[in-house]
Formats: structure tokens, C-alpha cells, sequence
């Protein structure tokens, strides 16, 4: 529902500091016709407030599953998640979202996308248009308020979606192989840009990742995901400076920090 | 923007049709008790616009169908909308949905005409059998092959249950619900016309019934020739609303699609 005005400072003046997660013990067993399948086991971690953390695993090893109990969408089996202390129960207004498909309404203009997640709590969005704008000129698609999605490329609708996780500046921010679908140049561009956008303000990240490289340049530390049932079987810190750039790419350590984590998935 | 070539070249075959027509009937000399001529047709017609009472039929038959086609619409609307969203609902009315679809609705005219009397009521209440099943059916399709992805990307922006459907299920789902309209509408003008011919007291279908009676051809004709323009007007009318609100599926896709 839209309209409800109650709400006119809840659009946050001051940036939201970011959140420390939790993961304590996950399990997630499904059941099926044929048994049960077992996706993730007793998966613990810890992501420090205002670091990035890729999450890097073969295709099937649970690791959207993952993404989704920490975003609230689908309950563990076993285990818990906490949010700054708090345990996560549902989804949450203090995190952000991008998903591996852009996920936009068509029927609503590239501004009206970058705005739903005001909308869906009834904010008004005559204040909150002012932040949506500031993040589609950061994502520079600042001309492309009007337009609709389909008169969009991939890669530019990927970037509304960022946009739209950044509206309400949540303290954590989740993404679930957001470039995966995009041509390599365009998804180089954009991991750049993500790296730009994250040092603006070094929200906590939890960014899910089937591409070594793109974990390493983009992140604080890599954990490994074994194949199914999902675990974490590697922590591993990345010590490169920041900003890291494309020259980072030929650097020793990249190379190293890069093989390292291979020889997890060439069994 | 529609090019006129698109309009042109049916009138053309139109034109062929009608002039081939005359021919054959003026070649072979088909009594006119058969298959009247074109032009006679014509005259019938414009002979019942000038003593004006071919507006009265034209008028209940259009007034019995925009209201049946309303009421049947928005039922279908309400029930489908329902039936997607409560598995309760689902499991107990559904099976008895899908079984009353399987009758052909018009094989119930003669009681709808004796339960609800032989004026407008009785061809309103055919209408709302007809028209219902094929939105109802496209309702619930529709809004059951939303994209879960979509769902999931406003769930995790706190989006409610109710944000949910209003504001995804029910955009994904135009498109389905447009095709079922479309549907709906041309049910629903036949609806009306059997209403009609069983028994009326006014419209086309019952004008056409009784010139059947007096053999008189040209006004059984006339009368086609007004259902199949007031078919063609209404069609049109829902393709340009579905063009119009759900601009955003590709145009081409629109119109052919049916789910029933």
C-alpha cells in the first residue's frame, strides 16, 4: 500500500552504520519425494561490520540457499542468524538485496524500481525520490530515471538493482552473483563500480560469487563453499590495498590469492 | 501506429468478397427467399435505421452484453483472484469449477429463460455463465506464473502479502487477464444472441429469429451484419485497453495469446 504519510522522516539522514552478521551452525535439509537432500551443513561464520565478504562455491552448493535464509525469504533447518546481535526471523529492513537477475518491475519506470523498497513500507515517496536519484547519478544512470526496464541493457538494468539496494542504506548488503549474467567487459566495469560504490560508505557485504577473480579483488576475505552439503572449508583474507584498480589484477599476490583458492574445485 | 496498408488490404478482400457475392447471386439466380443480394442486404439494413426501429435491437443486445460481460468479468476477476491466493478456497471449489466449465453454457438457456422470464435479466445471467470461466481460468493462471524471482526481490524489501499481489501478482498477471477478456467478450455476444433467439422481446438475435420466420433473408443478413460489426468494435476495444495498459509486453505476443 502506498500513501501513508506517518512515515516522512523515516528516510535516514545519516548513514546507517553497518552491521555485523552472524551465522551460527546453518543446516537446511529439504524433503522430497525421493528423501531428503541436505544443502547446507553447520555453516558458521562471521562478517565484521563494514567488511566484504565473498562467498565462493561451485553452482548447486547451497550458497543461494544461504543467501536467502540470511536475507529472511526461506527459514534454516537448524542453526541461527544474527543481525548486530539480533536474531533474523524474516526479512529486514536494515538489509539490501541484489539478485543474480535484475528482478525490476517492468511496469514501473527505472525510478519507481529504484523506489520500491520505500514503497513496500508505505514511505513517502516524494521524500525518498530525492535519495533515488543520488543513486541512479551513482550508479550514472541518473538519465535513465524515466525510462522503462526493457528499454534497458542487462548490464544497466544490473545497476538500478544496486541502486534499489541502496535506497533505504541498509547495514548490510547482500548479493547473490549479481553480475553473472553479463558480458565479461560489462561485468568488469560494474565490479569496479561495486568496489566504488562499497568504499563510499564500507557497508557490511555478503557477496555470493562463482568467479575466484571477481572474489578476490572485490573482498576483505573469501570463505569457500564445499560442494553439496554446503561448507565453509576455507577463511581466507585477502591483504591487497585498496582502492584496488586493474593493475591489481597482475599483481603476485592477486595471482597467488587466486591459485590458492583454486585448487579447492580442481578435485 | 497502425499503417493504413493494415487497414486497406482486408477492405480489398472484403470488397472482393461482397462484389463475387452479387455476381453468383445475379449470375445464378438465387431467389432472394435463399441468399438475398448485397445491396438488398444493404437496404434492409438502411430501411431499419430509417424508421429507427433497428435501434432498439441494437441497443438491448449491446446493453444485455456490456452487462453480463461486466458482471461475469468482475466476478471472474474477484473468484480468481481468490482461488490463487487461499489453498483452502482452492481445494474445495475448484474441482466443482472445472466441472461446471465442461457444460456448454448455452445448453442452460431455455432454464436460465424460464428462471429468470424472458426480458434483459435472463440474457444478462447467460452472459455472466458464459463470459466467466474463460477470465476466471486466465485470472488464476495468470497470477499463479508470476515470476517467483520477482516475489522473492519484494519479499526481501519487506514487501507484504498484500504488496505482493496487488503490486506484483496483479501487473504480472494483465497480460493473461486481457487475453481472457478477449475471450470473454466475443463469448459473451453469442451468449446474448442465443438468449435472444430462444426467446426475447427485443435485439438482434431476435430479430434475426423473427425474419427467419417471415423469410425475410435481407433482415436475417442485416442482423449478422450488425453482430459482426458490434464483435468486431468490442474486440477491438479491449485489444487497444490491453495495448494500452500492459505496454510493457511486446505487442505481438498480446494478442494471440490464450490459456483456455
Amino acid at each position: 500500500m502506498v500513501g501513508s504519510s506517518e512515515r516522512l522522516d523515516a528516510v535516514p539522514r545519516q548513514l546507517a552504520s553497518p552491521a555485523g552478521l552472524a551465522l551460527r551452525d546453518l543446516g537446511v535439509v529439504y524433503r522430497t519425494r525421493s528423501g531428503t537432500i541436505e544443502a547446507l551443513r553447520d555453516v558458521t561464520f562471521d562478517i565484521r561490520p563494514g567488511e566484504f565478504v565473498s562467498l565462493l562455491g561451485p553452482s548447486g552448493c547451497g550458497k543461494s540457499t544461504l543467501l536467502k535464509i540470511v536475507a529472511g525469504l526461506i527459514a534454516a533447518s537448524s542453526g541461527a542468524v544474527r543481525l548486530d546481535g539480533r536474531e533474523v526471523h524474516g526479512p529486514s529492513e536494515q538489509i539490501g538485496v541484489a539478485f543474480q537477475k535484475p528482478t525490476l518491475f517492468p511496469w514501473r519506470t527505472v525510478l519507481g524500481n529504484v523506489l520500491m523498497p520505500a514503497d513496500t513500507l508505505g514511505w513517502d515517496l516524494k521524500r525518498a525520490e530525492g535519495r533515488a536519484r543520488e543513486l541512479l547519478a551513482l550508479v550514472g544512470l541518473d538519465a535513465f530515471a524515466g525510462n522503462y526496464p526493457n528499454e534497458l541493457s542487462g548490464g544497466m538494468q544490473q545497476r538500478v538493482g544496486l541502486a534499489r539496494m541502496l535506497l533505504r542504506d541498509p547495514a548490510l548488503l547482500l548479493m547473490d552473483e549479481p553480475f553473472a549474467a553479463l558480458d565479461a567487459m560489462t561485468r568488469e566495469a560494474l565490479t569496479l563500480e561495486l568496489q566504488r560504490i562499497w568504499m563510499k560508505d564500507r557497508k557490511s557485504v555478503l557477496f555470493i560469487t562463482h568467479s575466484i577473480q571477481e572474489a578476490v579483488f572485490l573482498s576483505d576475505r573469501v570463505l569457500v563453499m564445499s560442494a553439496r552439503p554446503g561448507r565453509i572449508i576455507e577463511d581466507f583474507v585477502i591483504d591487497l590495498p585498496r582502492p584496488r584498480s586493474l593493475d591489481t589484477m597482475t599483481m603476485p599476490e592477486f595471482s597467488d590469492a587466486c591459485r590458492l583458492l583454486r585448487r579447492h574445485f580442481l578435485e | 501506429m497502425r499503417r493504413l496498408t493494415d487497414l486497406l488490404y482486408p477492405a480489398i478482400t472484403l470488397l472482393v468478397v461482397i462484389v463475387a457475392w452479387h455476381v453468383l447471386v445475379v449470375q445464378l439466380e438465387v431467389p432472394a427467399y435463399i441468399l438475398p443480394t448485397p445491396y438488398s442486404v444493404a437496404q434492409a439494413l438502411y430501411a431499419g435505421f430509417a424508421d429507427g426501429t433497428i435501434w432498439r435491437h441494437i441497443g438491448y443486445t449491446v446493453w444485455a452484453t456490456a452487462i453480463g460481460f461486466f458482471i461475469g468479468s468482475v466476478l471472474a476477476l474477484i473468484l480468481g483472484a481468490l482461488l490463487a491466493e487461499s489453498a483452502v478456497f482452492e481445494q474445495f471449489v475448484y474441482p466443482l469449477l472445472v466441472g461446471i466449465q465442461a457444460i456448454p453454457k448455452v445448453a442452460l438457456a431455455p432454464l436460465i429463460l424460464v428462471w429468470f422470464g424472458f426480458g434483459i435479466a435472463s440474457k444478462v445471467v447467460l452472459v455472466v455463465l458464459i463470459c466467466f470461466f474463460p477470465l476466471f481460468v486466465n485470472t488464476i493462471v495468470g497470477i499463479k506464473r508470476v515470476d517467483p524471482d520477482l516475489i522473492d526481490a519484494s519479499r526481501a524489501f519487506y514487501a507484504s502479502r498484500w504488496y505482493v499481489f496487488r503490486y506484483v501478482k496483479i501487473p504480472s498477471a494483465a497480460g493473461d487477464i486481457f487475453a481472457g477478456l478477449q475471450i470473454g467478450i466475443s463469448l459473451a455476444l453469442i451468449g446474448t444472441v442465443v438468449g435472444e433467439l430462444v426467446s426475447s422481446e427485443a435485439g438482434l438475435g431476435y430479430l434475426i429469429g423473427a425474419s427467419a420466420v417471415n423469410l425475410n433473408i435481407s433482415m436475417m443478413f442485416a442482423g449478422v451484419v450488425l453482430l459482426a460489426v458490434i464483435g468486431v468494435a468490442a474486440t477491438q476495444l479491449i485489444r487497444w485497453l490491453h495495448r494500452r495498459i500492459v505496454f510493457w509486453e511486446s505487442s505481438g505476443a498480446s494478442d494471440s495469446r490464450t490459456v483456455v
